[in-house]
């Protein structure tokens, strides 16, 4: 039988790794395919060479989580088919392409499973293309994989869990961080204090945060509303309002997001089906409790299936497995199962706290100047794209994107479709998911022009 | 000037390349990211208005931080390993 079953793993994160271990568990052999050098995806993402630094350093209090996922993923790598460094960019049918050492090659499956994660969920301000802005997960790249900090004087600012880690992150390395400017009001937090009995250890730490950056005098504000960051050739300063009062804080550095959105173009190629998600504020494709999605043989898990952390991820890796071992005629552990659902339903109840802790600025969409760049890639303004809105009529991000060209440049909208979703929400009055969601459209990311294929099935 | 401060990694071997002409240094284990802003402060200019940019997400999702290799190869600089001789330009003194 397990000639037959071959099944393609897309993303070596928590939800991957946990995947592919329970498939080799079973007796198959997967592909695994990561755009990254090294297995561990985001959260646990490796350097690429060793240096001083121990896992606590790197890792803090997940250390022990990060070392276990990177042993499992050594253990079994001569038990799967492995591709670091190597993009997913279409799927077909039973078929992947995959970008490889500058060349193109077809991968064929008899399963697939998507565990392709998310990167920050974005909203534009004026100056947020200044050299020195990064995105929260970037200037935590900087620093745990780069050993960097994104400037001298840096500012925190957005909304979400990584905002408070990753400035108390800055502050253990050694970094300076000017302040860290939540755009949610305290008593959003609160709301956190409903989770202490479920998720003890994640609010207590996160509690940790806040209060060590304050004992170390680093300015937390609350209910900010950014204005504009300063600068031409680099970061100068930031301008907020707070409290109906303008502010200004000097600086060099800002890094700033509002969550995660999820990587979810593979699963569009796939022809899987999507749902729209209010707590993600997003289309995301649809799934049952094990990861299947509407396609037969075709699986989901992790933040690629909806945002939900890392835990969450390393368990629906492992059941979306366990799902397609019990489609594929296996015999699967139903206690294990049980267990694997039970803990993700725990975590799901946290999430929905954790959104109203950190919640979205649903105020951006309305009050965002016109002048500001709404998509980076091709410098459309948000005047622009609220021009045809209104006199075009657009109300679909497929529509905007053909009369304006936002989403259509080379990040294919992974940093501006979030918010043209918001602005036309906003313009038009209409639920956020009228908006509908961009298509996906391969190669999904830029592969090198005249890339040579070879054509051959692997 | 440098726009990423290093605060790690100090101890790794050193790794010679060359920006924009000038020979520069960066360290085992550098992306070609972190190599080019820990001596510059962009990494390129934008394709319509010709701002400078100097990457934005470091996780190959904002595709704001592609270079420019002397042999017109582009490269994406926070997902390319920094290697002994890499010949690299930001593109700033040729629209300028
Ligand atoms: C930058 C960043 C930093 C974060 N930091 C923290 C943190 O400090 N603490 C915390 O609790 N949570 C953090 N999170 C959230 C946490 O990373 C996720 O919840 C968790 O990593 C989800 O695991 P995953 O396996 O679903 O996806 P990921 O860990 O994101 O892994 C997905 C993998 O898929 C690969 N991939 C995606 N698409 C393709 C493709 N087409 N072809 C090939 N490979 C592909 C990626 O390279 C990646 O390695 C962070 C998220 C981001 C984006
Ligand atoms: S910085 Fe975003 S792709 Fe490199």
């Amino acid at each position: 039988m397990s000639n037959a079953v071959r099944p393609l793993i897309v993303g070596a994160g928590p939800a991957g790794i946990r995947a592919a271990q329970a498939l080799v568990e079973a007796g198959l052999k997967p592909i695994v395919v990561d755009e990254a050098a090294s297995g561990g995806g985001q959260i646990y993402r490796q350097r690429l060479a060793p240096d001083k630094r121990t896992p606590r350093d790197l890792y803090g209090s997940e250390a022990s989580k990060a070392t276990a996922l990177h042993e499992t993923f050594a253990r079994i790598r001569d038990k799967i088919e492995y591709f670091p460094q190597t993009l997913v960019w279409n799927v077909r049918g039973t078929s992947a392409d995959v970008a490889i050492d500058g060349r193109t090659r077809r991968l064929d499956f008899s399963h697939l499973i998507l565990a392709t994660g998310a990167t920050d969920r974005i909203v534009p301000f004026h100056g947020w293309t200044i050299p020195g802005v990064f995105t929260l997960g970037g200037a935590q790249i900087a620093l745990k994989s780069q050993g960097c900090a994104i400037g001298e004087q840096v500012v925190f600012l957005g909304s979400g869990p990584l905002l408070y880690l990753v400035a108390w992150q800055y502050v253990k390395a050694g970094a300076r961080v000017a302040a860290v400017l939540d755009t949610a009001p305290f008593s959003a937090k609160l709301n956190l204090l409903r989770g202490l009995p479920s998720q003890p250890g994640v609010v207590l730490r996160g509690m940790r945060y806040v209060a060590e950056l304050m004992a170390r005098g680093i300015p937390v504000h609350f209910g900010v509303e950014p204005d504009r960051i300063e600068g031409e050739a680099r970061v100068e300063g930031i301008v907020w309002r707070e409290r109906g009062k303008e502010r200004r804080l000097a600086c060099d550095a800002v890094g700033y997001g509002f969550a995660l959105r999820s990587e979810t173009q593979l699963a569009d190629l796939a022809g899987c089906r999507f749902v729209f998600d209010e707590r993600d504020r997003a289309w995301r494709p649809e799934r049952d409790m094990a990861g299947r999605t509407s396609v037969s043989g075709v699986y989901i898990a992790g933040d690629g299936a909806g945002i939900a952390g890392a835990d969450a991820a390393e368990l629906a890796g492992e059941r979306a497995s366990l799902a397609l071992l019990e489609d594929a005629g296996y015999a699967v552990n139903r206690e294990r199962v049980a267990v694997l659902e039970r803990g993700l339903a725990g975590i799901q109840r946290f999430r929905d706290i954790l959104e109203i802790a950190f919640p979205f600025p649903d105020k951006w969409a309305a009050s965002v100047a016109d002048d500001v760049l709404l998509c980076r890639c091709e410098e459309i303004s948000v005047g622009q794209a609220r021009a045809a809105m209104r006199e075009q009529e657009v109300r679909e991000l497929n529509r905007l994107k053909a009369l304006t060209r936002v989403g259509m440049g080379r990040c294919q909208g992974r940093i501006c479709a979030c918010a043209a979703a918001e602005i036309l929400a906003d313009v038009h009055g209409q639920p956020l998911e009228a908006a509908g969601r961009l298509r996906a459209q391969p190669p999904i990311k830029p592969i090198p022009l005249g890339i040579a294929a070879d054509g051959e099935a692997a | 000037m440098a726009l990423l401060k290093r605060l790690a990694r100090h101890e790794l071997p050193p790794i010679s390349f060359t920006l924009n002409g000038t020979v520069c240094t960066g360290r085992v284990g550098d992306t070609v990211l972190t190599a080019i802003l820990t001596q510059a402060d962009q990494l390129r200019l934008s394709d319509f208005s010709g701002s400078p940019r100097a990457g934005f997400c470091q996780m190959g999702a904002c595709q704001d931080c592609w270079v420019m290799t002397s042999d017109g190869e582009r490269i994406r600089a926070c997902s390319t390993a920094l290697e002994p001789g890499m010949n690299l330009r930001t593109f700033a003194e040729q629209r300028s």
